[in-house]
């Protein structure tokens, strides 16, 4: 069997697999999300919060309790790393410097995982276990938290109710990512992954001498890290370190999680606004364009352009044998589709074509099908948009679901699509104007502009993958990543949010011969159009100078 | 506006009462309950699937690439590999620790040069050059061309413990004139340890560089009279 035509067969199986899960896990969530009844841990946690889960929230109240919750998971995290040189448990790591700290604690609370430390060497048991790991679940349930929100604001009519954010919080945790999370983690240990609390410790060599390694609760972090779509390795590696990811079977199933609720959640979506079809259209759009990258990606990275590559007779620089060049181009789209930034090969070493989908995939806005949660609320908000677009080329109010989109709508869904090109043009803009950022590129030319773009659009989408020849433990960058991290997370929040409430006070509109069908292939169509057409008028100039320029050299 | 303070900081001890209840839940119940599991269930993966060679001592972890290099000797920066053996691949994105530096940790990670860096192109040239040479005894030369790509690239994590079958077989008559032993029984030996994909679809074919070696030293050891 050839190396392209297994590259097929693992995507068929993941996409077998996925839908699969599809119909079971969408209805799932749908129920969780709507259901009325308490466990009762959850009745507990409740408790410990000082929290009535049944009170309903109008949107202000659901963001200040979100801004609250994270503000107090920045500061935990950031007094945990400066702790760390005291805390038992630790490995005797010393603390983390401040800008250093600082970027981190924004990095996993804003569901970025952006690293600028080596895992192995910088974080202790207590960081990674009781800080980092932490946040990988609580920063994915509030990313579904707020889909939610948007998903009740358009089920909902004449209220500006959205539900109470300490239930979604709570809910997204215990009844959905812990359980899945521990499945996950034994079968991951079962085919090698590490799960221990042993310290560093010495083992003996072929040759003689010995290797120092560290020992770890990697499996139970390693899963979470896939299924809320973080994306923070323990390892400097991340997924390509074979203690994260021993064999192809592990690849694919890390590939799977990726794309699990992002994927079911468009399910749930469909189930919450009463048409099931309405998901399927969502779904097809996220779809197709994943589908496409995966095909470019194949493609480029079999033809193996570029210099060194073809001298080396094959992409394999930055990537491993056990997962060859095909299994390795499935994650790196899934993983630059998704919020996730999770790599099982480095980008950097990818053709210039191939470096360039990654980027571009993370332009999109990470909607195909993006992080859990901000995947499907990028993707509904960018549906406002293409109805808009519709509804002014046959000069019709345009209404999505039942629901106008008028001038307020509207104006919500352009501010959240404006944010994130104007954190990465601004910065990368600025990074490239100051005399001292460009020091911290390894290559030079297209390339290292590339990797100045590439992290501040990994960062404000926030990604967290990198090219990771960036060095970027400098104040400098820790200072603007970590800005980018948190304003590219919580300021879309805001406007996400105050469409849901909006959308949630209206009266709902019949469905008249003149309403565009949106749960339709043509709408599908559509909103491929205004995802590509939008991004690429944003972004072509600055790719234009960066991957565009290396790849056709 | 001293009723909004007192209201954000309600707001805020509500959100840090959230955190630090779910710290307990997903930071201390979950991965303990996981690794009781995991060393409960499968030991010895969980604590990092370590080999034992026949002596009984431990020589590295089947997941884990090594390094097979005769010492350093005076003068030599780079060690020169051991030709006995079956090599990995470059490593050349390994890195060591700078802080903490009472360790001696290995560093995963990759090269990140790009497709079209100088410096990455003469390291795959350099790698070429090496591997035919090394491999190339009398009457078999081997040809540029016949190289694969792993045997010439670093992978991902540096740790890569697989190689190719194609650089397996590419060794085997350097291997077997070293060790005084018959080429068709180092390939045979090959030919065992090739794993194919998962499923017959799921990733590459490889060999575990590892877990050959070790094969290989008992192949040897009764010959060399041991």
């Amino acid at each position: 069997m050839s190396p392209v035509l297994a590259g097929v067969l693992q995507l068929l199986a993941l996409m077998a697999a996925l839908a699969l899960a599809y119909v079971p896990l969408g209805n799932y969530l749908a129920r969780v999300y709507t259901s009325h009844t308490h466990l009762r841990v959850e009745k507990w946690i409740y408790k410990g919060i000082g929290a009535d889960p049944d009170t309903e929230m109008r949107w202000p109240a659901y963001l200040r309790g979100l801004l609250a919750f994270s503000l107090a998971g920045v500061l935990f995290l950031y007094l945990l790393q400066r702790l760390q040189g005291v805390l038992p448990g630790s490995l005797g790591f010393a603390a983390i410097d401040p800008d250093q700290a600082f970027n981190t604690a924004v990095s996993f609370v804003s569901n970025t995982n952006w690293q600028s430390y080596y895992g192995e060497q910088a974080m202790g048991h207590v960081v990674q276990t009781a800080g980092l790991a932490v946040q990988n679940f609580v920063s994915a349930a509030v990313g579904i938290a707020v889909a939610v929100a948007l998903v009740r604001g358009f089920a909902r009519s004449r209220t500006g109710e959205l539900g109470n954010f300490w239930a979604d919080l709570v809910r997204g945790v215990v009844r959905v990512l812990v359980p899945l999370a521990v499945v996950g983690a034994v079968l991951l240990v079962a085919c090698g992954v590490i799960q221990n609390f042993s310290g560093i410790h010495e083992v003996g060599q072929f040759m003689g001498g010995s290797q120092q390694w560290n020992g770890g609760a990697v499996a139970s972090q390693e899963v979470i890290k896939e299924l809320g779509t973080n994306g923070g390795g323990y390892f400097n590696a991340n997924s390509a370190h074979p203690f994260e990811n021993p064999t192809p079977f592990t690849n694919l199933f890390e590939i799977f999680l990726i794309l699990l609720v992002p994927v079911a959640l468009t399910r749930t979506f469909g189930v919450m606004v009463g048409s099931v079809r309405q998901g399927y259209a969502i779904l097809g759009t996220m779809a197709t364009i994943w589908l496409a990258f995966v095909g470019l990606m194949m493609w480029t990275e079999f033809a193996h352009h570029g210099p060194a590559l073809q001298a080396a007779g094959g992409a394999l620089e930055g990537k491993e044998v056990r997962f060859g060049i095909g299994g390795s181009s499935i994650f790196a789209v899934s993983t630059t589709l998704t919020s996730t930034g999770a790599v099982d090969s480095f980008h950097s070493s990818f053709t210039g074509l191939g470096g360039g989908i990654t980027l571009l995939g993370m332009m999109l806005g990470e909607i195909a099908p993006g992080g859990v949660g901000s995947g499907l609320y990028g993707m509904l908000v960018m549906a406002v948009i293409a109805v808009f677009i519709a509804g002014l080329m046959v000069g019709r109010t345009p209404e999505y679901l039942g629901k106008k989109i008028g001038t307020r709508e509207i104006k919500y869904a352009a501010c959240y699509l404006l944010i994130t090109p104007a954190l990465v043009l601004v910065l990368t803009a600025a990074a490239m104007a100051l005399p001292t950022p460009g020091d911290s590129m390894t290559n030079s030319g297209a390339h290292g502009f590339s990797e100045i773009l590439y992290a501040y659009t990994s960062a404000a989408n926030n990604n967290g993958s990198a090219f990771a020849g960036l060095n970027a433990d400098t104040q400098w960058f820790n200072t603007t990543l970590g800005l980018a991290m948190l304003l590219g997370r919580f300021v879309p929040m805001v406007f996400v949010l105050a469409l849901a409430g909006s959308l949630a006070g209206q009266q709902p509109v019949p469905a008249t011969q003149g309403t565009l069908r949106t749960e339709k292939p043509l709408f599908t169509g559509l909103l491929v159009g205004a995802v590509l057409i939008i991004t690429g008028l944003t972004y072509f100039p600055a790719l234009a100078l960066g991957p565009l320029a290396e790849g056709l050299a | 506006m001293n009723t909004s303070l007192t209201n954000g900081a309600r707001l805020f001890a509500a959100g840090l009462r959230a955190l630090l209840v779910l710290t307990v839940v997903t930071g201390i119940v979950y991965p303990l309950v996981v690794t009781g599991l995991a060393q409960g269930l499968f030991p010895g993966r969980a604590n990092g699937s370590e080999v034992t060679a026949d002596g009984g001592g431990v020589v590295g972890s089947s997941l884990i690439g090594q390094a097979y290099n005769l010492p350093l000797r005076d003068g030599q920066e780079t060690p020169q590999p051991d030709l006995k053996w079956f090599q990995g691949r470059p490593r050349n994105g390994l890195g060591t620790n700078s802080v903490n530096t009472r360790y001696d940790l290995i560093l995963s990670g990759a090269t990140n040069r790009s497709a079209d860096d100088a410096e990455l192109l003469g390291w795959v040239k350099e790698a070429k050059a090496a591997v035919v040479k090394d491999n190339s005894v009398p009457g078999h030369p081997v040809r540029p061309e016949d190289v694969p790509a792993d045997a010439v690239t670093s992978s991902g994590s540096g740790l890569d413990p697989d190689i190719s079958p194609q650089y397996a077989d590419l060794q085997v008559r350097r291997v077997a004139e070293k060790n005084g032993l018959p080429a068709a029984r180092v390939q045979r030996l090959v030919d065992e340890h090739t794993s194919s994909r998962t499923l017959g679809f799921i990733g590459e074919p490889r060999v575990n560089v590892l877990e050959l070696n070790i094969a290989l030293r008992d192949l040897v050891a009764p010959a060399a009279g041991r």
